[in-house]
């Protein structure tokens, strides 16, 4: 019942979100749901609801971990949109908007929990093929959110985050079927009579079916190098939706991936599997070290980031072993801080009306000084630095990659990584640091004190929060489900 | 061997090298639609005992979709956005159509080293299917205007519909709807996409959408 | 042995006819009444009679362009089946012969046409250069596909083998290598779509502007090697089409004359419906007939 609970009110009060005409009941209809939503979701911790409508619907012990993070980035983005909305509509009231059948708020409201709710469906889908209508269908339910600004350049990244997307999904759904011929006697997808009659599956098949959802759906998550349209969605979408792409659906493309390596680690091709994974994972790493370097603008800086990231998540689920443990703990911290990052950076566009990097300085001086000293905080997270859970995370994969001694490839990650901490390091001390820029006219009070609203920073505040205290104390409860589902993904 | 079905199959292989060599958007529609008609009538060919009901529920339905209500959305879409009737694909035609004999090559190699013992409705199923599959994806990236990018994203999921309905005739009917639902709904937001391209770049042209991009060595320092 | 010899007589005879078919139908749709049917013989005659005259800045190689040409196309006509009956000369390999001694009949003409040091010639000698580039390829490929159907390897041998006439079982590849080979015939006749017999303007000519210097006997040779060729490559067209037709040898050659008549009237409607393609355009309409001879090869692979 809870299971399709979560699923059924963000579908509705989403639908039901494009036809509210007013601001206020809308906004906190939102609030309302994610908190639903992540009510259930701590429901479901409690009891393990029985699998729904056919077993195609159920949380086990890999999926309930990425359901979580869902549920509590978007609680906490919720909370922040209702502030960014605020503000937006403020900024908006002298243009007269064209008359329209849904007003721009109303779209991208009804967007964002449709968003929650294809990302639920992905999660929760125990039916390879339902699963893969899922992420089609995140792309759909996003691409409108991340068209919000309605400028030409979001119209370009909107424009190449679909075309991307649907191509990767599309050889997704090829993967998909080859999967179905590779199952040659049992014509169903559901994963667990797939890895039950995982040894008599067709192997040549099965490679290609891996090759192609790897391709696949590592588009969607941002593996390099198919990420192109992650840093121009990224950096053009609301803040708020950025911290979402990130921090939950690129989650929820690897489950994807996931998925159908529980498969292959039951018909025996964990080692090739894991080949490609390392491989990936280490080029991505690689990439976004290279575009971190030298970026001139601080959202597709952060985007790049989250490159590196799924990069590092993917490389420890290869090394498998304890590496794999890492991973979650890596991707749980990623998607906290990576979201907190991006809220607060929403907090620095509104105020400085500009991405570039070289415009800002003395965020911790000015006006600001509160967004400013969270988006050190983050920085310090996101690059690893003790005590995060992070760094807790880098720590485990880098010690199983040793203990598997793969020498080079520790020495290529941990170059990388320095890369990504200086260049990271340079663009947020050059933001925080020095004489503070004071944005005079506007003349809007509200704006004066935007920066510092407590909405909008509370969130931030909270995830960083957790994210360090993955590192300092980790609760067993945690700790236990995150091991068993490792076992589940070949790590120990 | 069955006949009819090698025919089906090697008239959607020879609409992949027409769809390479013409020149007019509208030939292109067309193409894809015939090429949709075609793919779904392939689920029949199957031996009559074999046919389900269900089958012919879906198969008339992609039949709708994307002979009919597919190019009906892009012929909109080429009237309303005042879209110029030229491909313009980069490299010119000749070679785009060597290109798609290469990707038919290539998509053979690669079905010979998948083997498949069951009988099938023709044996050119699968090469034609990957050649289909990679021909849209190549028109993908060597045309440079949105409504063809949507043209060959629908070319490449005929490739797979060719695919699915060659090998997988008895997959349940519900995931293929749901299937379908999803690629309809992916042609209209890209279809209102294009709307919005080009009423804000007055053309479709996606090399134009080029202001999003990073390079290792950035042109203006921090 | 005397009925293949009379067989090669009635071809030799019969090919010039085929134009006059040509011309006809052209006339017919254009509302004309047209040249008579044996108009190319009339021509040839007339030629004949004539003497040549030859340019001081020519040497010998273009006394030898017609006479090497027509009597490699002749030397072809000696491998090309008629009616499912095996060719005069017939050994494993002729497939590669065959389409070598066409080449030599083509650089021959080349060689000629260039001799002139006419700067028309050496364009219209440039053409069929660059269009032969696609069109040989083709022509090897179709054949190599025919060669794998039927595991043979000499034209005889492919025309008369039974496996051929298992329409069934071969039938898309066939009618792949009848698309491609109908390009190739259109090309190497330099017919419409990709060259016009009948056009007048020199900077838009191929064939016809590589002979303008030749004249009396000689050109009276490149018109009736004209003619042979045109019935070489229907003979693959038209044998492919009846596939080992088998019936009695007369009713099988009636058949197959009858076939070959059939085929003129179709190049007549094609000639008369379709326009002649820009020369930019010519290469893209040859690369279909190589795309489809290689589509067919690796069909034909499995």
């Amino acid at each position: 019942m809870i299971n399709i609970l979560l699923i059924i009110i963000p579908l509705f009060s989403g639908l039901a979100l494009f036809l509210i005409r007013n601001d206020f009941v809308r906004r906190n209809l939102i609030v309302v749901c994610s908190g639903a939503h992540l009510a259930l979701t701590c429901l479901t911790w409690l009891k393990r609801s029985n699998p729904a409508l056919a077993g195609w619907f159920m949380f086990d012990n890999v999926s309930i971990i990425f359901l979580t993070i869902t549920s509590i980035l978007f609680f906490g983005a919720s909370v922040y949109a209702v502030r960014y909305l605020a503000d937006e509509s403020l900024e908006h009231l002298d243009e007269a908007e064209k008359p329209q059948i849904f007003s721009r708020e109303a779209v991208f409201s009804g967007c964002f929990l449709l968003f929650l709710t294809t990302m639920t469906i992905v999660i929760a889908s125990q039916h390879l093929a339902v699963l893969w209508v899922g992420v089609e269908a995140t792309t759909l339910a996003s691409a409108p959110l991340i068209y919000f600004h309605r400028t030409k350049r979001s119209l370009e990244a909107t424009w190449k985050y679909l075309l991307i997307c649907s191509v990767g999904i599309a050889m997704a759904l090829l993967g998909i079927f080859f999967l179905a011929v590779a199952n040659n006697n049992h014509s169903d997808l559901l994963l667990g009579k797939m890895i039950a009659h995982a040894a008599g599956m067709n192997i040549p098949w099965l490679k290609a079916a891996f090759l192609l959802l790897f391709v696949g759906y590592g588009t969607k998550m941002g593996i390099a190098p198919f990420h192109t349209w992650l840093p121009d969605a990224h950096s053009e979408a609301p803040s708020v939706v950025s911290a979402l792409l990130s921090g939950a659906l690129l989650n929820c493309a690897f489950l994807g991936i996931l998925r159908v390596y529980q498969i292959c680690i039951a018909a025996g091709l964990q080692a090739y599997c894991q080949e490609l994974f390392m491989f990936f994972g280490l080029l991505s790493i690689v990439f976004a070290a290279v575009f971190i370097l030298k970026q001139p603008d601080y959202k597709r800086m952060l985007a790049y980031s989250s490159v590196e990231h799924m990069g590092i998540i993917t490389l420890g689920i290869g090394l498998g072993g304890s590496a794999v443990f890492g991973s979650m703990v890596n991707m749980i911290g990623h998607s906290l801080t990576k979201a907190g990052l991006f809220f607060i950076a929403g907090n620095i566009l509104s105020y400085f009306k500009t991405k570039k990097i070289g415009e800002i300085q003395g965020l911790i001086r000015g006006e600001m000084q509160w967004s400013g000293v969270l988006w050190l905080v983050g920085f310090l997270i996101i690059t690893g630095t003790p005590p995060s859970g992070i760094f807790f995370a880098k720590f485990i994969i880098l010690k199983q990659a040793l203990l598997q001694k793969h020498y080079g490839m520790t020495f290529i990650f941990l170059a990388a990584l320095a890369i990504v901490f200086i260049g990271m390091a340079r663009i947020f001390i050059s933001m925080t640091q020095g004489p503070a820029i004071k944005i005079v006219g506007q003349g809007d009070l509200n704006k004066h004190n935007r920066g510092n609203a407590f909405l909008s920073l509370v969130p931030s505040a909270l995830f960083f929060g957790l994210a360090i205290s993955l590192g300092v104390y980790f609760p067993a409860w945690l700790s236990k489900a995150l091991a068993i589902a490792a076992k589940e993904l070949g790590g120990l | 061997m069955n006949n009819l079905g090698d025919f089906v199959v090697i008239i959607v292989l020879l609409m992949n090298l027409m769809m390479l060599s013409s020149s007019r958007i509208r030939t292109c529609i067309r193409i894809v639609a015939g090429q949709g008609i075609l793919i779904g009538c392939m689920p029949l060919l199957n031996d009559f005992h074999l046919i389900l009901p269900g089958m012919v529920i879906s198969a008339s339905l992609s039949i709708i979709l994307k002979g009919f209500v597919f190019p009906w959305l892009l012929f909109r879409a080429v009237q309303e956005a005042n879209i110029k009737k030229e491909v313009e694909p980069v490299g010119g035609y000749p070679l785009s159509l060597l290109i798609g004999v290469m990707i038919f090559a290539l998509s053979f190699w690669l079905s010979t080293r998948l083997v498949y013992t069951k009988p099938l409705v023709s044996h050119l199923a699968a090469p034609v299917s990957f050649a289909t599959f990679f021909t849209g994806a190549f028109i993908i990236v060597s045309r440079m205007k949105a409504i063809t990018q949507v043209i060959g994203y629908l070319l490449l999921e005929n490739g797979i519909y060719l695919f699915g309905a060659a090998f997988l005739s008895e997959q349940s009917l519900l995931v293929e709807l749901a299937i379908l639902l999803d690629i309809f709904v992916a042609v209209f937001v890209m279809g209102i996409a294009i709307f919005h391209i080009s009423r804000e770049f007055d053309h479709i042209d996606t090399q134009k959408l080029s202001e999003l991009k990073d390079s290792i060595i950035s042109k203006q320092d921090i | 042995m005397y009925l293949k010899i009379a067989q090669f007589i009635l071809i030799l005879i019969l090919s010039p006819f085929l134009f006059g078919v040509i011309n006809r139908t052209k006339a017919f749709f254009a509302g004309r009444k047209g040249s008579p049917l044996l108009q190319l013989y009339y021509d040839i005659f007339k030629l004949l009679r004539k003497g040549a005259v030859y340019s001081t800045t020519t040497s010998k190689f273009f006394i030898a362009g017609p006479i090497v040409s027509l009597s490699a196309v002749l030397t072809a006509l000696l491998l090309i089946p008629f009616a499912g009956q095996p060719a005069l000369i017939s050994f494993d390999g002729d497939i590669v012969l065959f389409i070598y001694l066409l080449g030599l009949a083509r650089f021959f003409t080349v060689l000629a046409a260039l001799d002139t040091g006419s700067s028309f010639e050496g364009m219209g000698a440039s053409r069929e250069v660059q269009f032969a580039m696609f069109v040989e390829p083709a022509l090897f490929l179709s054949l190599a596909v025919l060669t794998r159907i039927t595991g043979q390897s000499s034209l005889s041998g492919i025309f008369s083998n039974a496996r051929m006439s298992s329409w069934v079982t071969y039938d898309p590849l066939i009618i792949l290598v009848l698309g491609a080979l109908f390009i190739v015939f259109l090309a190497e006749n330099s017919r419409i779509p990709v060259d016009d017999p009948n056009t007048h303007l020199e900077l838009t000519m191929i064939h016809e502007v590589m002979v303008l210097d030749h004249g009396g006997v000689d050109f009276a040779y490149i018109m009736y090697s004209a003619g042979i060729k045109f019935w070489l490559f229907g003979t693959l067209l038209v044998g492919i089409f009846l596939k080992g037709y088998s019936c009695g040898q007369v009713t099988a050659s009636v058949v197959f004359i009858l076939g070959m008549i059939l085929l003129a009237v179709i190049v007549g409607i094609v000639e008369s419906t379709l326009a002649r393609l820009r020369l930019l355009k010519v290469p893209h309409f040859l690369i279909v007939a190589l795309a489809l001879a290689i589509v067919a090869l690796i069909i034909s692979m499995r």
